[in-house]
C-alpha cells in the first residue's frame, strides 16, 4: 500500500505567480483545464496501489478542502488537506503529520513539491525505491540540466552503477553535477526517525543560535536536513533519473509551459480532451484545450498549445496562440492573443494585440531548463516576460500591449509595453 | 508660361519608397507627386515645364514623356551634372526659361496644397516688380527660416529659425519670377533662399502672396502622411464625390475603383487605397497609404503605415507609428512592426518592436 504526499505551501510562497495567485492560491491555478495540482494528484492516483493523497500547505483550509473533497469523489480515492499552523519547511510539514501519513502502515510514500509540473514515471520511481537495500529512505527523481543552469536546483552527485547518492547541494555556487533534483521523491516512513533526530538536535540548539522564534525551531528543510546530510553516508538515499518532460513552475511564463505540456500529454494519452479541428467550431491548430461552457466564434483561429476555460467570450477573427484565456474573459472581434495570460473575468476590445515573450528552455541546447527569470534585470529594467493580465482587467481597443504584467481590476486607456501596470 | 520644378536628387529622405521610383513618380492621394503640380500648372495655362534633377533615371524619362502626353503640356528633362542647389538649375535651364520673356513659375517638388497659381501671376503682375514668393503660416515659426513683409507684401528680411517671434510665415516653395532675375544666378552650385531672394529684398524686387489652406512639405515618410490628411480634408470639402463612401468606411478615404475591400472592416479616415489593392475581410486602416498592389490580409490593424507597391501584410499583423514598407515586402502572419522603414523585397519574419530600419 502506498500513499503520496503533495506538499502546496501556504499564500506567503508563489509571489513570482503574482498577480494571479491574489486571486486563488497557486495550487489551484488552472494549467490544461484543471488546477495544477490536480495534475500532480492525478499522476499518483494513477500508481499501483495508491491509497491515500495528502495535500500539506497553510493555505487556510477553506481554499483548499472543498477541491480535495471534490477531486476525491471524481478520482475515487482519498484526498485530505492537512493545514500547518505555520510554514513548516520543506520536510516540517510531513514531519508534523508523519501519524497520519504513516496510518495503515504504507510501504514507502510519494512526497512531490507542488510548484513541479512534469510526466513523472511514478510507478518506475516506486519500483526502484523498493528494490533498494532496507538502509534506503529515500528516492529522489533526478534529471539532466545544462552545465549553466544546474546551480539554480539541488544538484546531486551519485554512484553511476548502484545510483546511490554520494554528495547533494542545494543551488551551489559552482558547478557540482549535472543531475538536478526534482522535487519528486519515494520515501520509507523510516524517513520520520531521521527527521525525529534532527528536530530533536535543533531543538537542543543553544539560545540566540537561531531567531530563537518556534516556527524556526519548528521548522525542517527536506533538502538541508535530510538530503544533504544523507549524502553519502552508507546507501541511505538514491537518485531515479528520468528524461521526461520536467519544470518547475515559478512564474506566470512556467504556466504556459507546463500548459503546452500538459496537452501534449493529452494528446499522446487521452486525446479525447483536446478541441477537434472542424465540427463547426473555430479552426484549431495544434494541441487546444476549449471548455464546452466557452462561446467561440467559428471564424476564429485557436492554437497552438492553447487552454480556454469556461464562460470565455471569443470573438470574430480572434487569433489565439500559446496562452491560457480564464474564466469570463471576453475577447474582441479581431484581437490577437499570443504567449498571453488573460485573467478571470478580463475583457479585450476589438483590433487589439495582447503579446508576451515566451520564456522557454533554449530548444538548441540538450537538457535545457525553463528559465525563472527574475522580474527585473541587472539594469532594473523589466525582462522581457509573458504578458499577463490580472483579473478584471480590461484592455481598450485597437490597443498594444506587450511583455506586460497588469494587476487586477484595472482599466488600461493606452498602449503599454514592457512595464508594470499597478 | 513655363514652369520649373526643383525635383533634385534620389529623394533620399523619403525612402524605402524611392529606392524603387523617383521621387517624382511616388504615388501621393493616387496620384504621382508631381502630377499634382503639373495639372495645376496645366490649369493656370503653363504649355512648358521643366524638370530639374540632378540624376539619370530611365524610369523618370519614359514617365514624363507619358504624363506630358496625357496632361497636354511639355515635359523636358534638365539634369545637373553636379547638383546645382536650389538657384543653379535655374541657370541651366536658362535658354528654356527665356524663351518668351515672361515671367515663369519655380516650385519646390515636395511640396502639395492648394496651388494658387492663377492668383499668384495676378498678384505679381500687380506689384510688378521682379518676384514674388509664396508664403504660408505655420504654428511653430522658430522651426523655420520666416519672412518679414509689409502689409501690401514687399519683402523687407528673411530670419532664420527666430528665437522671438516676428513672423508665422515661411517660405512655401513655390515662386514666379521674371527673366530678369536669371541675370542674378551664375551657373553653380547656389541657394536661391540664403543667397539670391535676399539680394532681391535689398533691392526691393521681392514680394510675398500669402497662401491659404493647407499646405505640407512631403518629402519624408512622416509629413507625407500628414499632409495625406490635409490633402484628403480639402478634397472633402471640395470635391467630395471623389472620396469612398460604403459600409465600414470611416470619414476621408481615397479608394481606387480596382481596389477590393472586403467584410467586417473599419477603414478610415484618413486612407488612401491604390490601384489593385486587396483589403481582406476585418481589416481596420487608419491614417495610412495603401500604394498599387499591395494586398493587406484579414484581421491586421493599420495606422499611420505607408505599405509599398505589391507588399503582403499577412494576417493579424499589426504595424503603426510611421512604418513604411518599400515595394514588394512580405510581412508574415501575426507580426507587430512599430516604426520600421523596411527596404524592398524583404520579408520580415520577426515583430519590429522599436523604430528601425530593416535592411
Amino acid at each position: 500500500m502506498l500513499k503520496a504526499v503533495i506538499l502546496i505551501g501556504g499564500p506567503q510562497k508563489g509571489t513570482r505567480f503574482r498577480p494571479l495567485s491574489f486571486d486563488l492560491p497557486k495550487p489551484l491555478f488552472p494549467v490544461a483545464g484543471v488546477p495544477m495540482v490536480q495534475h500532480l494528484i492525478e499522476a499518483c492516483s494513477a500508481v499501483k496501489g495508491m491509497k491515500e493523497i495528502v495535500l500539506i500547505g497553510f493555505y487556510p483550509s477553506e481554499q483548499i478542502a472543498p477541491f480535495a473533497q471534490d477531486l476525491a469523489k471524481t478520482l475515487n480515492i482519498s484526498i485530505r488537506y492537512l493545514q500547518e499552523f505555520a510554514a513548516l519547511g520543506t520536510a516540517g510539514g510531513i514531519f508534523h503529520f508523519r501519524d497520519q501519513i504513516c496510518s495503515g502502515d504504507p510501504e514507502a510514500f510519494i512526497l512531490i513539491n507542488g510548484d513541479v509540473c512534469g510526466d513523472f514515471p511514478l510507478d518506475e520511481l516506486v519500483d526502484f525505491h523498493l528494490r533498494q537495500p532496507s538502509s534506503n529512505i529515500i528516492t529522489v527523481l533526478g534529471t539532466e540540466a545544462t552545465r549553466q543552469q544546474s546551480v539554480n536546483y539541488g544538484c546531486i552527485a551519485f554512484d553511476k552503477d548502484r545510483k546511490e547518492i554520494l554528495h547533494y547541494v542545494e543551488k551551489p555556487s559552482t558547478f557540482v553535477s549535472n543531475s538536478i533534483n526534482c522535487g519528486v521523491y519515494v520515501c520509507s516512513t523510516e524517513l520520520f526517525k531521521h527527521l525525529g533526530a534532527e528536530y530533536k538536535a535543533k531543538q537542543h540548539q543553544p539560545h540566540g543560535y537561531t531567531t530563537g522564534s518556534i516556527d524556526e525551531a519548528e521548522s525542517l528543510s527536506l533538502e538541508y536536513d535530510v538530503l544533504v546530510k544523507l549524502a553519502g553516508s552508507g546507501a541511505r538515499s538514491h537518485v531515479f533519473l528520468t528524461d521526461r518532460f520536467w519544470s518547475q513552475i515559478k512564474t506566470a511564463g512556467s504556466a504556459i509551459y507546463a500548459n503546452r505540456h500538459y496537452l501534449e500529454l493529452y494528446r499522446l494519452r487521452d486525446s479525447g480532451k483536446l478541441a477537434k479541428p472542424g465540427l463547426g467550431g473555430p479552426k484549431v491548430i495544434g494541441d487546444v484545450l476549449i471548455h464546452p461552457r466557452a462561446a467561440i466564434d467559428p471564424s476564429a483561429v485557436i492554437g497552438p498549445n492553447v487552454s480556454i476555460s469556461a464562460d470565455v467570450r471569443v470573438g470574430r477573427g480572434v487569433r489565439i496562440a500559446e496562452s491560457l484565456v480564464l474564466g469570463k474573459a471576453t475577447i474582441g472581434d479581431h484581437s490577437l492573443v499570443k504567449n498571453c495570460i488573460v485573467g478571470w473575468n478580463s475583457d479585450i476590445g476589438s483590433w487589439s494585440r495582447v503579446e508576451g515573450t515566451p520564456c522557454d528552455p533554449n530548444p538548441n541546447k540538450a537538457f535545457s531548463k525553463m528559465e525563472n527569470t527574475p522580474l527585473f534585470n541587472g539594469d532594473g529594467r523589466l525582462n522581457p516576460s509573458i504578458t499577463v493580465l490580472g483579473s478584471n482587467v480590461t484592455v481598450p481597443s485597437e490597443a498594444v500591449l506587450i511583455n506586460s504584467i497588469v494587476l487586477p481590476h484595472k482599466d488600461l486607456n493606452q498602449s503599454y509595453k514592457n512595464e508594470i501596470i499597478l | 508660361m513655363k514652369a520649373l520644378i526643383l525635383v533634385g536628387g534620389y529623394g533620399t529622405r523619403l525612402r524605402p519608397l524611392t529606392l524603387s521610383r523617383p521621387k517624382p513618380l511616388v504615388e501621393f492621394c493616387n496620384k504621382p507627386m508631381m502630377m499634382h503640380q503639373v495639372e495645376a500648372l496645366v490649369k493656370a495655362g503653363v504649355k512648358h515645364i521643366i524638370l530639374a534633377v540632378s540624376y539619370r533615371a530611365e524610369l523618370l524619362e519614359e514617365a514624363v514623356a507619358e504624363e506630358g502626353r496625357r496632361a497636354g503640356v511639355k515635359i523636358t528633362l534638365s539634369h545637373e551634372t553636379e547638383p546645382l542647389g536650389t538657384a543653379g538649375p535655374l541657370a541651366l535651364a536658362r535658354e528654356h526659361l527665356i524663351a518668351d520673356n515672361e515671367p515663369f513659375f519655380v516650385l519646390n517638388s515636395d511640396i502639395v496644397c492648394e496651388f494658387p497659381f492663377e492668383q499668384m501671376i495676378a498678384f505679381h503682375k500687380q506689384h510688378g516688380r521682379q518676384g514674388t514668393i509664396v508664403v504660408t503660416r505655420v504654428e511653430e515659426p522658430s522651426k523655420y527660416g520666416v519672412v518679414v513683409y509689409q502689409r501690401d507684401g514687399k519683402i523687407e528680411r528673411f530670419v532664420e529659425k527666430p528665437v522671438e517671434f516676428v513672423s508665422n510665415r515661411i517660405n512655401a516653395g513655390l515662386y514666379i519670377l521674371n527673366t530678369s532675375v536669371l541675370d542674378r544666378i551664375e551657373l553653380r552650385p547656389t541657394s536661391i533662399e540664403k543667397e539670391i531672394f535676399p539680394a532681391m529684398v535689398g533691392d526691393s524686387d521681392l514680394f510675398a502672396f500669402e497662401l491659404e489652406g493647407f499646405w505640407m512639405d512631403v518629402g519624408q515618410p512622416k509629413d507625407f502622411l500628414t499632409g495625406m490628411c490635409l490633402y484628403l480634408k480639402w478634397l472633402s470639402s471640395k470635391s467630395p464625390e471623389l472620396l469612398y463612401q460604403s459600409e465600414g468606411i470611416v470619414g476621408t478615404v481615397l479608394v481606387h475603383p480596382t481596389a477590393k475591400i472586403g467584410a467586417n472592416c473599419r477603414i478610415g479616415p484618413h486612407v488612401v487605397v491604390g490601384p489593385n489593392v486587396i483589403i481582406e475581410d476585418g481589416v481596420c486602416i487608419k491614417r495610412s497609404t495603401l500604394l498599387e498592389g499591395s494586398v493587406i490580409k484579414s484581421h491586421c490593424w493599420l495606422d499611420s503605415c505607408i505599405v509599398g507597391w505589391k507588399s503582403t501584410v499577412g494576417q493579424w499583423v499589426r504595424m503603426e507609428n510611421t512604418t513604411v514598407l518599400g515595394e514588394d515586402v512580405y510581412v508574415k502572419d501575426e507580426i507587430y512592426v512599430n516604426g520600421g522603414k523596411v527596404l524592398p523585397h524583404k520579408a520580415i519574419g520577426d515583430s519590429i518592436m522599436e523604430p528601425q530600419i530593416i535592411m
